[in-house]
């Protein structure tokens, strides 16, 4: 008799385990593919370390906000992303960033990542030429020379930033005449000229005015279709309005990683909820 | 009582703006005054004669291959030397040493310049007293001027240039070739604008290394005189202040025309890039 009850007990839990498992696994199929995975990332400039054992899962096709006071490591740890920092002498990186399978700082291609991961950054950083030059410089770096194919993607590009009906009659004019936020949204077109899969974003409206930058945030919003977004942001309205995840950094550590409307509702961390109520920073 | 010494100090200003256009215009008035007389065709293109009539053609020659020489040999050196300092060497003891030793390089007296060059070019590599062995100690005079000029235009190079090409996954040499050095360039020609103003100025190194044989150089390894010493050797041998200033003339024109087509050619450089 015992035997039999044990056998029913045991098959209802069996039930219930596959009941846990479908369910799980219908989750993972809605929620994104990891895109970037952070792991254990510290960095030293010299003897000073400024990040600390960061570890984070960047998700596909969603804009990802990066918070937190001033000198908290969020700007560097954006730049390890695209390994920007290796350009700074004297620079010392410990953990593992992985980008589609790859661990980014085990491979040599530092060419190859960058066409990957594109960059926008604080201040809008045209170089001295035409608008069309500047929107093609990466693809000719390339190697593209076909004046068609340079067409098309200075043009897709150039749609894609949302700027093309304000630049196509002055394409071959010098892209330095442009407005403040004309030029980051150009900034914002010469990146997607390369075609990456990730765009970094290092705080992209903090030069400009506040209708430039609505601009910007409505054409990030409608990136995320095409590209995985990290941004940098000192304004928790921008984070809040443009994210689906959003990470807490302070001095150097992650306090909270989680979905921005939890992150501005129901935070955790005591330390996240004075920030983003804005008792510091 | 504020407003007094605002005043004075603007005056001040005027006055130094002034005093310095004065004494160059001074300069210029008195060397055209004094030498315009003698300028001619013959002047210019004609043959040297030690009698006083003949022209200065072999100098002008003379002095537009040291000039050339020393720029085709001290321009890559100095270029590149100064992308290495500026964009390449880790900022550290060694490239600070290297600094200091192009500065101290650019304040020693020319005469220096000149004993090194009769000593090693002249004597020891057996070049004797050439072209060659002067352009080659002009080289060494100009290579800090070039250094210092070219890693100051680098420096004003904007990082954020630098950054936003390498982000778009650019080699080095691409981002050096076709941003950092396109906007660079004009401080870089103004370098070599100083360095052939450096060149021609220069009287005693050149008088030490290629001697002041007043004929046309037959190759770079002729000795033959500049038109800077020339005028030196006329004004203290002859005594001749109106062959002297006439030179002059020349040399100023010459500088002119130098500066204005590098200042013409930079500008063109710069228009090709913006199209």
């Amino acid at each position: 008799m015992s035997t039999a009850v044990m056998d029913r007990s045991e098959i209802e839990v069996n039930q219930n385990l596959a009941g846990e498992v479908l369910s799980q696994m219908k989750q993972t199929k809605e929620a994104k593919a990891s895109k970037i995975n952070v792991k254990d990332l510290n960095l030293f400039y010299g003897e000073k370390q400024a990040l600390f054992g960061v570890s984070l899962d960047i998700l596909e096709n969603e804009v990802t906000a990066l918070i937190g006071p001033s000198g908290c490591g969020k700007s560097t740890f954006l730049r390890t992303l695209n390994r920007m920092n290796d350009l700074i002498d004297g620079v010392k990186i410990t953990g593992d960033i992985v980008i589609d399978h790859e661990n980014i700082y085990k491979t040599n291609d530092v060419i190859k990542l960058r066409t990957k991961v594109g960059m926008v950054f604080q201040k809008p950083n045209l170089f001295p030429m035409t608008i069309y030059d500047n929107v093609a410089y990466g693809p000719r770096m390339q190697g593209i020379k076909n004046k068609n194919e340079l067409n098309k993607i200075v043009e897709e590009s150039l749609r894609g930033a949302a700027i093309w009906d304000e630049v196509k009659d002055r394409l071959k004019t010098s892209a330095l005449g442009l407005s403040g936020g004309q030029q980051q949204r150009v900034c914002i077109a010469r990146a997607i000229a390369m075609k990456p899969d990730v765009i970094l974003m290092d705080e992209p409206t903090s030069a400009l005015d506040p209708i430039s930058t609505l601009k910007v945030e409505e054409l990030i919003a409608n990136m995320k279709e095409d590209y995985t977004i990290v941004i940098v942001t000192h304004n928790m309205q921008q984070a809040a309005r443009i994210s689906d995840k959003t990470a807490f950094f302070l001095n150097g550590e992650v306090v909270e990683y989680d979905d921005t409307d939890n992150i501005f509702s129901t935070p955790k961390d005591q330390r996240t909820e004075d920030y983003v109520t804005g008792r510091f920073g | 009582m504020r407003q007094v010494k605002d005043n004075i100090f603007r005056g001040l200003l005027w006055f130094s703006a002034f005093l310095s256009v004065a004494v160059l215009v001074m300069i210029v008035g008195f060397i055209f005054y004094k030498g315009i007389g003698l300028i001619s065709f013959d002047f210019i293109f004609g043959n040297y004669s030690p009698d006083g009539d003949g022209g200065i053609w072999p100098m002008i020659v003379t002095t537009i291959y040291t000039i050339g020489i020393s720029l085709v040999i001290a321009t890559p050196i100095g270029i590149l030397a100064a992308l290495y300092l500026q964009e390449y060497a880790k900022q550290g003891r060694l490239v600070k040493i290297i600094r200091f030793a192009t500065e101290s390089l650019t304040g020693i007296p020319s005469i220096i310049y000149g004993l090194f060059g009769a000593v090693f070019f002249v004597t020891t590599l057996k070049f004797g007293m050439s072209i060659l062995a002067a352009s080659l100690t002009l080289t060494i005079i100009v290579l800090p001027v070039i250094i210092r000029t070219t890693e100051e235009a680098l420096k004003t190079v904007p990082q954020a240039y630098r950054e936003g090409s390498l982000a778009l996954g650019t080699t080095k040499l691409q981002t050096l070739y076709k941003v950092i050095l396109p906007n660079a360039m004009p401080g870089i020609l103004s370098g070599i604008i100083l360095s052939i103003g450096r060149i021609v100025g220069e009287s005693a190194a050149i008088f030490l290394t290629a001697g002041t044989v007043a004929a046309l150089p037959e190759s770079i390894f002729s000795s033959a005189r500049t038109l800077t010493v020339h005028s030196y050797l006329v004004t203290q041998e002859a005594g001749d202040i109106e062959l002297a200033a006439a030179v002059g003339i020349v040399l100023i024109v010459i500088i002119l025309a130098i500066n204005l087509s590098a200042t013409y050619l930079s500008k063109k450089l710069n228009k090709a890039d913006q199209k």
